[in-house]
Formats: C-alpha cells, structure tokens, sequence
C-alpha cells in the first residue's frame, strides 16, 4: 500500500499514544506513513517522526476552534488539492471521531468504526470489528474509489519506536469553514486526576451497580490509588450518575487493556465485557456466584465487594 | 427554543439479535425500542424547552419497518411530535446514510438545536451527530457534559481526555450529549396516555428527496469480507469469600509483580 495518514493528537505537547499506535502499525502497512496534527506541528515533529511519520501536515493553531471542522475542511482541501493518502486512520477519540465524521460528509465515504485490527487483502485496507460482545469479528473495507476511512479503538496496536529522525512539517491550509467553524473553547478545566489515564494504565479497578450506591465509589478509587492504577466504572453507574463518562469502560466507553482489570460488583454486561475483556490478568469480585464476569476472569471471588475490598485497602496500607 | 431531537430505535439490548446471514447486517425483524442513550437527550431538550418557556420538541428518527414504539416512549416523556422517516429502502444503510436521512428529515422541522446521543448503543460507530451537523453545514458540540442556553448560543462542557472544555456555539448548532448528562424522567401515566394522539409524521425516503441507491447497505460503500467467530477468554479460578479472599488476590497480586 503506497500512503497511510494518521490522524494525530497531543495535549500538553505530548503526542497521544492512540496517535502512536497507529504510525506503529501504519507503517508495518505502507510504504509512506505521515501525520496530520490540527495544531502546530514543530512541537511534535520529533515524536511523530520517531514513531514512523516523515511529513506531518499541521493546520498551525486553531484559535480556540474545534478540531472536527478545521481539520476535515483542510485535510478535504488538501485531497482536493491533488494529496492522495490510500487510507486515514483515526484514534476512536473525542476529536477523531468528530474530524472522521465531518470529512466523511465532504468525501462522501463511509468511516469504518471500531476497528481493533488493520489488515491489507488485494491492495486495499480491510478493518476488523468485534461485534456481539466481541464473540464475532466482522472484517470490513471501503469499497469505494478515494480515501478509506478508519476509526480505530486505542490500545488495539503497540507503539513502538521506528528510529527515525524528526519528521517535516508542512502547512495544511484552513479554508473558511463559515457557520461549521463557529463553536469555540472559551476555557479548559482539567479535572483533579492524581494517578494513570485510564486506558494507559497497568492497573484497572473497575466499580458496578453491587456497589450499592455512589458513595461507595471511593473505595474503587482507594483500591485504584493504592495499586497505582486508575479507576474505572461500567456504564450502568455512569448512566446512574454516580461517576462522570470519562471512567466508563466498555464498547460505548473506554477499551482498557491493563496487566490487570479487578472488576468489583460488576456482572458483565456484554456491553462492559468488550471493553476489558482484552486485559492480561482479570480478577472479579461479585456475590453473585451466576455473573457472566466469572466465565472470563482469571481469580473469581464470590463474595460482598463491601466485606473484600475494605479487607483488601486494609492490608495493601499495611503494607506500604 | 425550538428542539430536534434525534432518537434511534433499537433491538432490546437483552436480546441483541443477530448477523442476517445473506448480508452480514444487524436483523431488525424484532420490536424495537427507544435506544437509553437518546433518553438523554430526551430529557436535556424538555428541559430547555421549558426554561425558554416557549417551542417545541420533535423527534427525528428513521426505520426501515414503520416502528413507532420507541417514539411513544418519548413522546410519552413529553416531546411534542415526531418525525419518522419509514422506508424499505433503509435497510442496512450505515452512519453515513443514517446521517443523510436525519438531516433531511430535520430539515423539515423548525431547529435552533439539534441533540443527539454520542453514539447508539446497538451500532456505536459515534459519528452521526458529527455527519449531521456537516450535513446541515451547522458548528457542532459533541459529548456534552452539561448545556446551558443563553441568547442566541448554548454554552457547553465538552468532555475532553484531561476534564472538560466550556465551549461556546451559535445557535443553531448540533449538540451531542453524554449518558448521565440529565436525569431522564419516567413517563406519567398521563403522559403515555397523551403519546397516542401526538403528532407522528410518516414519511419516506422520496419524499425527502433522497433515492434508494443513496441509503441502504449498497450505498454504504463498504463491503464486508469476512465474519468469523472471536477467540474465548476462558475461565479460571473461583473462589467463594469466607473472609480471607483478600489474602488470595494479594498473593495473585505478588505473583504478578503489581504490589
């Protein structure tokens, strides 16, 4: 395959690693493999170059603008202007799903979603989606002529590090995006978050409806701090409201895939198990003795996640 | 304020169904019922509707087999009417035809907000608010914590990886929201009642000016090669708690260098 485009994200200056993963397999794919950063692109240049990308095509600073808009419209004109990337890959993020939907309209090509894995069959990219609970793969590709367009779930590849030298940066224009552009960010809030993101992290401690009541969230995040982990939730609570969507883990949420998942008064919805069901080592603590949660966890224990966990804080205190 | 609401209608989640083998799509011969996401949405567009003190809340909702049980259900929290877009043709149209028909089906109603849910919990692909409001060539605001209507615009929190963003947008704009956003009420009794005689317009595809080659699985542009089974996590050790199950999973803990 000749060109492969990631889409790529930074905060802070520090590159996602969604956004690293995705050169890592791009490149294993094709023959050129560059980035588009809605964003400045020298601040990056050297991370995105070591993990595989030689030009990055950077629409400079947005002014507060969404990314969707801005770089769909400059990455459509760029293609319109003669660029032609054989595929697009997008982190399933906040911004990548919005930039894939947006310019999905203007190319008029459907966005494969959910990808997990990436494979080529007769020249063209072929994404792999895990449907019904991930019990069945359903392998997909654009069939249309033009650009190819994959959401890609994080954590689906490894990053890794190509070796090679800071990539260039080329200006990716901004056309007027007239009424499309009009939103803007009037202030950022980072919300208190002492420990690991969720999906970068090697532990995950996950709270569900048996714990009884929001309240009761703390102790998942008492456990999670404890083991440096991050704390996650199912969706059932999240949609209780007892914790915000950020910690949901699940198809409709975050995919994890830690060293280790302890999954605490959570049943297993279908919907959660695909969510985390890719972790290494998975423990599951639920009184009851039927919950799907068993059929996959690695260290099963029956019991009241209010007697276990205390138990469990209490002698990990004792000893650090 | 006048508000669209789209609101999809889904096979029961504790019945997902299955893989039509012919054509590898999702069979929806089944009853359906309002997707839970979209109660959100729901729920944030009559409470705005009833802050500004005057408008109205129309659904926007398309299905290949006429099904309306899903809108009662929302209608009955308290929407005024709805649109359904009911065509044969629809079968298997993927997001991006789904987004084609929703905009031109919103296009019929009065919108100074579109909300939506992020993403359907029965397809997830989370990219139709995004291609509605491309489609409508309207700014958007997705995976909105919170909104508040202001003169003109709505202020939102926008989830981000870090917190959130307070991101202002004119109106009119498409909005979508996160679960846990609102509460959603039940309906009354009285309101499941006065669901009934709402205002349901049925329309189809023709009538929207779209042709049956531009939705359904053929005018997706994707073609699926292959579907196979996954491969199983299998089980391991259970244990029953007789209050020493903590001592186990710290010495699993150990094993594996965590602690």
């Amino acid at each position: 395959m000749g060109t492969i485009w990631v889409y790529a994200e930074e905060s802070g200056g520090k590159v996602a690693s969604i956004s690293l993963e995705l050169l890592t397999r791009a490149r294993e794919l094709a023959d050129t493999v560059e980035a588009v950063v809605g964003g400045d692109g020298e601040p990056v240049a050297a991370e995105l170059g070591a993990h595989g990308a030689t030009t990055i095509h950077a629409t400079g600073d947005l002014d507060g603008g969404l990314a969707g808009p801005a770089v769909a419209s400059a990455v459509a004109a760029a293609i319109e202007g003669g660029a032609a990337p054989d595929a697009i890959l997008f982190g399933t993020t906040y911004d990548g799903r919005d930039v894939a939907g947006r310019l999905s309209v203007k190319l008029g090509a459907p966005v494969i979603t959910n990808v997990v894995e990436l494979e080529q069959a007769d020249g063209s990219l072929v994404g792999i989606e895990p449907v019904f609970g991930g019990t069945v793969n359903v392998s997909t590709r654009f069939n249309g002529a033009g650009v190819g367009l994959f959401l890609v779930r994080p954590k689906s590849f490894a990053a890794e590090e190509s070796g090679g030298g800071p990539a260039a940066v080329s200006a990716l224009p901004v056309p007027d995006l007239g009424a499309t552009g009009a939103a803007r960010v009037v202030d950022r809030f980072a919300e208190e978050s002492t420990g690991p993101k969720l999906d970068e992290a090697g532990v995950v401690v996950s709270g569900g409806r048996g714990l009884g009541e929001a309240e009761k969230y703390s102790l998942i995040e008492d456990l999670a701090k404890l083991l440096g982990g991050a704390a996650g939730a199912s969706r059932a609570i999240v949609d209780a409201g007892w914790v915000p969507y950020s910690h949901q883990v699940g198809q409709t949420g975050k995919v994890v895939k830690p060293d280790v998942y302890v999954a605490c008064g959570i049943s297993g919805a279908t919907q959660h198990m695909v969510g985390m069901k890719g972790s290494k080592n998975i423990i599951a603590i639920n009184k009851d003795a039927e919950a799907p949660i068993f059929g996959i966890a690695d260290l099963g224990v029956v019991g009241d996640v209010h007697k276990v966990i205390p138990k469990l804080i209490e002698a990990l205190q004792a000893r650090s | 304020m006048d508000i669209v609401v789209c609101v999809k209608q889904i096979p029961d989640p504790a019945d997902p169904g299955e893989l039509d083998p012919e054509t590898n799509t999702l069979k929806r011969d089944m009853k359906l019922i309002m997707d839970e996401s979209d109660s959100y949405g729901v729920e944030m567009a009559l409470q705005l509707r009833d802050a500004a003190g005057e408008g109205e809340v129309t659904l926007v909702s398309m299905a290949p087999n006429e099904e309306v049980n899903g809108l009662r259900s929302a209608l009955a929290m308290g929407a005024d009417k709805a649109i359904l877009v009911s065509d044969e043709a629809l079968a298997g149209t993927d997001a991006l035809g789904t987004a084609r028909v929703l905009a031109a089906a919103i296009g019929r109603a009065q919108a100074d907000l579109i909300l939506a849910a992020t993403e359907s919990s029965d397809g997830y692909t989370g990219t139709v608010p995004e291609q509605v409001a491309e489609l409508l060539g309207l700014p958007s605001v997705t995976f909105a914590k919170e909104i508040q209507a202001e003169s003109g615009e709505v202020v939102v929190k926008r989830q981000t990886e870090a917190g959130y963003d307070e991101v202002r947008c004119p109106l009119p704009a498409v909005v979508s929201v996160t679960a846990g956003v609102v509460e959603p009420r039940y309906p009354s009794f009285k309101g499941i009642m006065a669901a009934k005689s709402k205002p349901m317009d049925q329309v189809g595809i023709g009538d929207l000016g779209i042709s049956p080659d531009q939705v359904g699985w053929a005018g997706g542009g994707q073609e699926i090669t292959d579907v196979s089974a996954a491969p199983e996590r299998e089980a391991g050790e259970i244990i029953t708690d007789e209050g020493d199950a903590h001592e186990r999973i710290i010495a699993l803990l150990e094993e594996l260098r965590i602690v």
